[in-house]
């Protein structure tokens, strides 16, 4: 009488105004304490249930070494979803909530708190019609990744069942090293299948990654001139103007480079660079990705392509601050850099001898994150020297945080009776145009993986190829073992990252 | 910044527009679309509030059109604001005497280039929008029969002149629910042997509800009356029992499939501002209204036979009737429970299984008394 195959009479690819709701299912957060969790992830699934797109018969669930009971737990997620979430508080989207919290006291290495955690899941399924349906959303060290998978599956939380799905959610750092990363892939593949792991880049959205696919591949304006015919070098940059805010603990020993290069900065360079996909769907995407991203080298030359910084005590935007060593928690001896850049040469027809850089940082002058794509000169200029003194060179700058948009730079005659050509902006920004008031990048995690949608974040394929990239520039810092050169806090980082890009003839662009 | 413009016509209004950017350091806009609302003055404010949030998410040239054709005097009144705090621009477009005839002639200088033009009536709509001299500025079309005093007639007069980019905003209030409905089946891919609709006397969108899903299931769907507000359920029959979704308050709903727990779920209904939203969020035909209206225009000619037909007989009964009338039967005691007193009453099925049902019952015709326009 039920026949799973038979399509749904009331869905119709026509019908664009449905939204896919997730199937009912379970939501386990291990390390439910965290900031993380309490600011984004339990804000983004009240969002979610506030835009209809929970299913009824959902439950969420804590883990944690605390003394709560469900009600206590219950109170958390209330506190933190009025003061965080994005949408407004609504009583009776918080009841629908409320029916499936739970909470389950325990550690990571005891069995009994695992054998606790199944039997709520098991009476959820029952009483909330959850049908077996699991996400672990592992909000916790990467160390501990190891202990909890096991025992996920020692007790049978992480079996594959037809018609029902375990899945699971890590974030970066998708582990320290090309060598940690396999190992972590092997721990977490040991139990779940590659299609059920989600792994998480909370600083690429899924909506930016097809904001640029769309400006990529749904015009005919900008594919003729996305190559070294017309490009001759490429900008990235990721900067905050924040320290680390006392996270010595988890910064300590990670640093710019694998906190966000790695992942985020290789991650938007493949999307930059990468040939047109033959379908958006997830596979094509990732095969594109990973294709660009194994053509893609570090520089032969470390020592001059490659910057590191550290930021000093000083004035930042107004405000005194400390410098990294200064930070509680950093040990003396520490070679942690907060400023990484370095330049990536990508070895295909299209990008050959286009340096491609990327830099990230703490404490710069603001928080930006944006891909520049810097245009060769006009080859010839049919004006006098003077009129073009001040005239740069074209750019297209996809601009990611925090005001999303696509700005274009190019010459314009200033007005007067001179001829003189200047330097124009022409901005779009996403955030007026079509934003459903922007879904966070968690809400729209979280549902992917709920749904099941083959994410658009990095597989281990991806992840390892960029540890390769990243690899050579790591050992090589760490061989000379230096301390990082200082910068004054607020502004674009230290002298090496201006020179290195002097050594080929260009500059830094003020983003 | 503000602009007065008294006894005015387009071209001042346009070069008021262009001057209002320029004090504002002509910042980028990214104006998407131009959007006309045509109201009266006792609508407009309400409509210009919907508008102006929808404009969040839809950056554009909002055109308000208020016009008042009772006066002698002829003449044309604009207030630009650019930059309150609101993406795009504002122009409210004040229309008198034989000015208010000609919008056409105001508006079509006033569109933005290339970009796509959406006419938005939130009360009266013309009778014919697709030659309306505003419709026809627009490519696509949006009306409320809520919004009217006869939402009922008002959404079948749109069913029966259903034209190309048209829709209504009764559909886009049924959206929560169909989707809700969607999931529910996903999870209980069963074959359905009757389907039924319950909603507040008179309710539009319940209607259109009823026409979906008889479109879509194939099966002729029911709409019964309750005490509202809006539509309080929809029951799909499966031979293992009901996919039922109700609500009772307009706020929480019950959510209930066969062999699995009950549950709660949020089903607000929704503002308007979320409604024109969602409409802006697609500019081409919406297929599946369409289907939808074509199959609510059959149950309306369906229900006109019905009629006529129980008018002249009253023994003989079509197939369909019995049909219908041994489906109430068998839900009987549920419906008795949900119905009030006055529907229940003169509910078909329920008194008497084997009388053919009360046409007003079964498909439910105008009652302009009980509607309240932001129904969801």
């Amino acid at each position: 009488m039920i026949d799973p195959d038979r399509p749904n009479p009331l869905r119709d690819p026509q019908d664009r105004r449905l939204p896919r709701i997730a199937g009912p299912c379970v939501l386990v957060i291990f390390g439910v304490t965290g900031d993380l969790s309490r600011k984004k992830l339990m804000p983004a699934v009240y969002d979610l249930a506030n835009r209809g797109l929970l299913p009824p018969g959902f439950a969420l669930v804590g883990f944690a070494r605390r003394d709560w009971e469900n009600e206590d737990f219950a109170q958390i997620v209330h506190d933190s979803v009025k003061e965080h979430a994005r949408t407004p508080f609504r009583e009776e989207v918080w009841r629908q909530l409320l029916e499936g919290i739970r909470f389950v006291p325990g550690d990571l290495n005891s069995d009994a708190s695992f054998e606790q955690l199944k039997r709520t899941i098991l009476e959820l399924d029952e009483a909330r019609g959850t049908g077996g349906n699991h996400a672990f959303y592992l909000s916790i060290p990467p160390g501990l990744f190891d202990e909890v998978v096991g025992q996920l599956r020692r007790h049978g939380l992480a079996e594959q069942r037809a018609g029902q799905w375990n899945r699971v959610v890590i974030e970066k750092p998708f582990g320290h090293d090309l060598s940690s990363a396999q190992e972590l892939n092997r721990i977490v593949s040991s139990v779940f299948p590659s299609q059920s792991v989600f792994r998480i880049d909370h600083y690429l959205g899924k909506e930016t990654v097809q904001n640029m696919l769309a400006l990529r591949f749904a015009n005919q304006l900008f594919e003729p001139v996305w190559n070294r015919n017309y490009i001759d070098h490429v900008q990235i940059t990721m900067a905050e103007d924040i320290g680390i805010e006392g996270r010595a603990g988890y910064y300590d020993g990670i640093g710019a480079a694998r906190d966000v290069i790695q992942n985020h900065l290789l991650q938007l360079l493949a999307l930059t660079a990468m040939e047109e996909p033959t379908s958006f769907d997830a596979r094509q995407l990732r095969t594109e990705k990973q294709k660009v991203l194994a053509a893609a080298r570090p520089p032969a030359d470390i020592d001059a392509h490659t910057a590191r910084g550290r930021y000093d005590g000083g004035w930042s935007g107004g405000v005194k601050v400390r410098g990294y060593a200064e930070e509680d928690g950093v040990p003396p001896e520490s070679i942690t850099e907060t400023f990484a850049a370095l330049r990536v040469d990508i070895d295909n027809r299209r990008w050959a001898g286009v340096p491609f850089y990327l830099r990230a940082g703490k404490r710069l002058a603001r928080r930006v994150t944006e891909v520049a794509l810097s245009f060769r000169k006009a080859p010839h200029l049919p004006f006098t020297n003077s009129d073009t003194e001040s005239l740069g060179t074209n750019a297209l700058v996809m601009r990611i945080q925090p005001d999303e948009g696509i700005t274009l730079r190019f010459g314009a005659k200033v007005p007067s009776t001179q001829m003189e050509i200047r330097e124009v902006n022409m901005d779009f920004a996403y955030g007026g145009a079509f934003t459903e008031s922007s879904p966070e990048a968690y809400e729209r995690l979280i549902l992917d993986v709920l749904l099941g949608d083959p994410p658009l974040f990095p597989q281990h394929e991806e992840v390892e190829l960029s540890w390769q990239i990243l690899d050579p520039v790591l050992d090589h810092w760490a061989e000379r073992g230096d301390q990082p050169e200082k910068y004054h806090p607020g502004s674009w980082g230290p002298q090496s990252a201006y020179d290195m890009l002097a050594r080929d003839g260009f500059a830094w662009r003020r983003p | 910044m503000k602009i007065e413009l008294k006894s005015t016509n387009s071209s001042k209004v346009a070069s008021a527009l262009i001057k209002a950017r320029r004090n504002a350091g002509s910042p980028t806009m990214g104006m998407v679309m131009t959007l006309i609302v045509v109201t009266d003055s006792q609508g407009y404010q309400r409509a210009e509030k919907a508008a102006l949030a929808a404009s969040f998410e839809h950056p554009c040239r909002l055109l308000l059109v208020v016009t008042n054709s009772r006066t002698k005097t002829s003449g044309l009144d604009a207030e630009i604001r650019v930059g309150e705090r609101v993406p795009g621009e504002t122009v409210v477009l004040r229309m008198r005497g034989e000015v208010a005839e000609h919008p056409a002639s105001v508006l079509l200088p006033l569109l933005l280039p290339d970009s796509p033009v959406v006419a938005w009536w939130p009360t009266q709509a013309p009778e014919n929008l697709s030659t309306d001299p505003i419709g026809r500025l627009a490519n696509r079309r949006i009306t409320d029969a809520d919004g009217t005093r006869q939402p009922m007639a008002s959404l079948e007069h749109r069913a029966r002149h259903h034209g190309p980019g048209e829709t209504d905003l009764t559909w886009a209030r049924l959206t929560p629910w169909r989707a809700l409905l969607a999931a529910a089946v996903d999870q209980y891919p069963a074959t359905f042997t009757a389907a039924v609709v319950e909603a507040q006397r008179g309710h539009a969108s319940a209607q259109l509800m009823a026409a979906w899903l008889e479109n879509r299931l194939g099966l002729q769907v029911e709409v019964k009356n309750t005490r509202g507000p809006g539509i309080t359920g929809v029951r799909l029959t499966t031979a293992a029992g009901d996919i039922a979704i109700t609500r009772d308050d307009g706020l929480l709903a019950e959510y209930s499939v066969p062999g699995q727990p009950k549950r709660l779920v949020a089903l607000k209904r929704r503002d308007t501002e979320d409604l024109i939203a969602e409409e802006l969020r697609r500019l081409d035909d919406d297929d599946i209204f369409e289907a939808a209206v074509t199959t609510l225009v059959r149950r309306m000619r369906r229900e006109q036979t019905r009629k006529s037909g129980a008018a002249k007989a009253a023994g003989t009964k079509t197939g369909a009737a019995k049909k219908t009338a041994a489906r109430s039967s068998s839900r009987k005691s549920t419906t008795a429970k949900r119905t009030t007193a006055r529907s229940s009453s003169s509910s078909s099925g329920t008194a008497a299984p084997d009388a053919a049902p009360s046409p007003e019952e079964a498909v439910g015709t105008v009652d302009p008394a009980v509607t309240a326009p932001d129904a969801g």
